[in-house]
């Protein structure tokens, strides 16, 4: 279980850029965090990897409170971040260098499979389309066998296509190993099909609005009248939030 | 054949090999080709080539004196007589020597200084406005020290080289490091890399690019300064070759040590570079039209 406790972050700039905030993840679970631009979701998301400290406040993962990086909590950034001098399967080994040699290329060769990269395994990050290097990306993240996973807006920079097909297709991953999942985006539509709750924030400074538990059976159609109602009542909790529904109509 | 010609069609074969290899290795590369690759390359040749033979032309024709300014024939004449007695290579083998030294521990500093003063803030604060400062110093100056301090033989002049070496390799790696993008720095961080993880894995990969320009503007450097290592008393060596041919009046001989120069610094930078671009494949680089 993760849990964040009156979590405060101010920036040394001076900008609060979360407030209290109070949270908490089932294992296994799949929850994701909508808000606007500015409302301090990425931010909640570097504090829950390690890579940032919180002002107050304390954010735990089995009850061992997360002071920087570890290896149950794995990470996807919003942009693949591959190094370009690996090829592919070396930078998925990154996950796993302490592995001995004989299981880290097991594992990779596994893991790129499942991801559906088998064939690029020793190109080079350069020669991947978008949406590959984001497999490549999510196979780094995978092949540790992380207990929790943590998505910055995964497919944002992605054509609609192809993240609707990345987006069936994480579920099929998660499905092997079961991670707690905290997926962070600003894509409602993304959220529903995705989460078992979604978390909306607002900003000014961040906090968290509503939650939702969309009570919708898997696997989700998107054109489902209930997914559809949901989708609606999301959009005009996240219009109240920002207090800009057009910014977040134009978003989704 | 003479000696030059034979470089030619050596440098032609490496040439072409290399251009095979390169093209090769991209394969994304749309631009049209000759039908004989590595044509393009020898266009380098066509300027230097022409103006040894127009200054040929123009001394065996009467029009110009080439006392002063021997002709190519004259200079090739001289190599070929070097070559033979054994004392070219002789020459050429200390200076060899010289530079390979100087630039090794140049390099060796450089790179470990550069990276620790890259990395860690505390080390740049100490270390690197001291280094600023003495970069600032013509290193000629150093001379007389050097030869107080290591003697007139070998050392000082290695060390000689060593400082020029040193310089552009520990400009560069520093300024690079800290230029290297914070995103991948994150993904370091995310698998908790030890601080020799972060250099030897993100940071060195990161900044080879300008790590092996900054090699080849090092060599360049140490091929200047073995010159001045040798006029500061040597007993062989090219830079001694042409102190040798200036004190005896024989133009031809100093031109012969500097086109000995041209060619030594030409290969070397080639080999460098080519070692290098073996390890730079992964670049998505821009590449210029034909």
């Amino acid at each position: 279980m993760l849990s964040v406790n009156q979590v405060d972050k101010r920036y040394p700039n001076g900008v609060l850029a979360l407030a209290g905030l109070n949270l908490t993840v089932a294992a296994g679970e799949i929850l994701a965090v909508v808000g606007g631009s500015g409302c301090g979701k990425s931010t909640l998301l570097r504090l829950i990897a390690g890579l940032d400290s919180p002002t107050a406040g304390r954010i735990a993962l089995d009850g061992t409170p997360v002071t920087a990086p570890r290896a149950e909590i794995g990470l996807v950034f919003q942009e693949p971040r591959l190094m370009p001098w690996l090829t592919i399967d070396q930078n998925v080994a990154f996950g796993i260098r302490h592995l001995p040699a004989d299981e880290r290329t097991r594992r990779v060769s596994e893991c790129l499979a499942r991801v559906g990269l088998a064939s690029r395994s020793g190109h080079w990050p350069r020669e991947l389309s978008g949406g590959q290097a984001q497999r490549a990306a999510l196979a780094r993240a995978l092949v540790g066998r992380p207990k929790v996973l943590l998505l910055d807006e995964p497919f944002s920079s992605l054509d609609a296509l192809t993240r609707g097909d990345l987006q069936e297709h994480l579920l099929d991953l998660w499905g092997d190993d079961q991670p707690t999942m905290i997926l962070v985006t600003h894509d409602i539509e993304e959220a529903l099909f995705l989460a078992d709750r979604v978390v909306v924030m607002q900003p000014d400074p961040g906090r968290v609005r509503t939650e939702l538990v969309p009570p919708l059976a898997r696997p989700r159609d998107r054109a489902d009248p209930d997914f559809l109602h949901c989708k609606r009542r999301l959009l005009a909790d996240l219009g109240h939030a920002s207090g800009f529904s057009q910014r977040v109509a134009a978003t989704v | 054949m003479s000696a030059h010609a034979e470089t030619a069609s050596a440098c032609r074969a490496a040439l072409a090999a290399a251009s095979v290899t390169e093209t090769e290795a991209l394969p994304g590369h749309a631009w049209p080709h000759t039908a004989w690759p590595g044509g393009n390359r020898l266009i380098g040749f066509i300027l230097p080539l022409g103006l040894a033979l127009a200054w040929e032309a123009a001394v065996a024709a009467h029009w110009a004196d080439g006392r002063l300014l021997p002709t190519p024939s004259r200079i090739l004449a001289t190599l070929a007589t070097l070559a033979q007695s054994g004392e070219l290579a002789g020459h050429v083998l200390a200076t060899l020597q010289r530079v390979a030294l100087g630039f090794a521990f140049g390099v060796a500093a450089g790179t470990v200084l550069g990276a620790v003063s890259g990395y860690w803030t505390l080390a740049r604060q100490l270390i690197d406005p001291t280094l600023q400062a003495l970069r600032n110093i013509p290193s000629i100056a150093w001379v007389p020290m050097f030869i107080l301090w290591f003697g007139i033989f070998e050392t000082s002049k290695v060390i000689l080289i060593a400082v020029g070496v040193f310089f552009p390799i520990y400009l560069s790696l520093s300024a690079s490091i800290r230029g290297v993008d914070r995103k991948l720095v994150e993904v370091g961080r995310i698998f908790r890399f030890s601080h020799r993880e972060m250099i030897t894995r993100i940071l060195l990969p990161a900044t080879l690019p300008s790590y092996v320009v900054a090699l080849r503007s090092g060599l360049g450097l140490g091929w200047m300064f073995v010159v001045a290592a040798e006029f500061m008393g040597a007993e062989d060596g090219l830079g001694f070759l042409l102190i040798d041919g200036q004190q005896t009046g024989r133009p031809a001989v100093i031109l012969a040590s500097i086109t000995s120069f041209a060619v030594l610094g030409k290969l070397t930078d080639w080999l460098l570079a080519s070692v290098s671009a073996r390890f730079l494949t992964w670049q998505d680089s821009f590449k210029p039209a034909e």
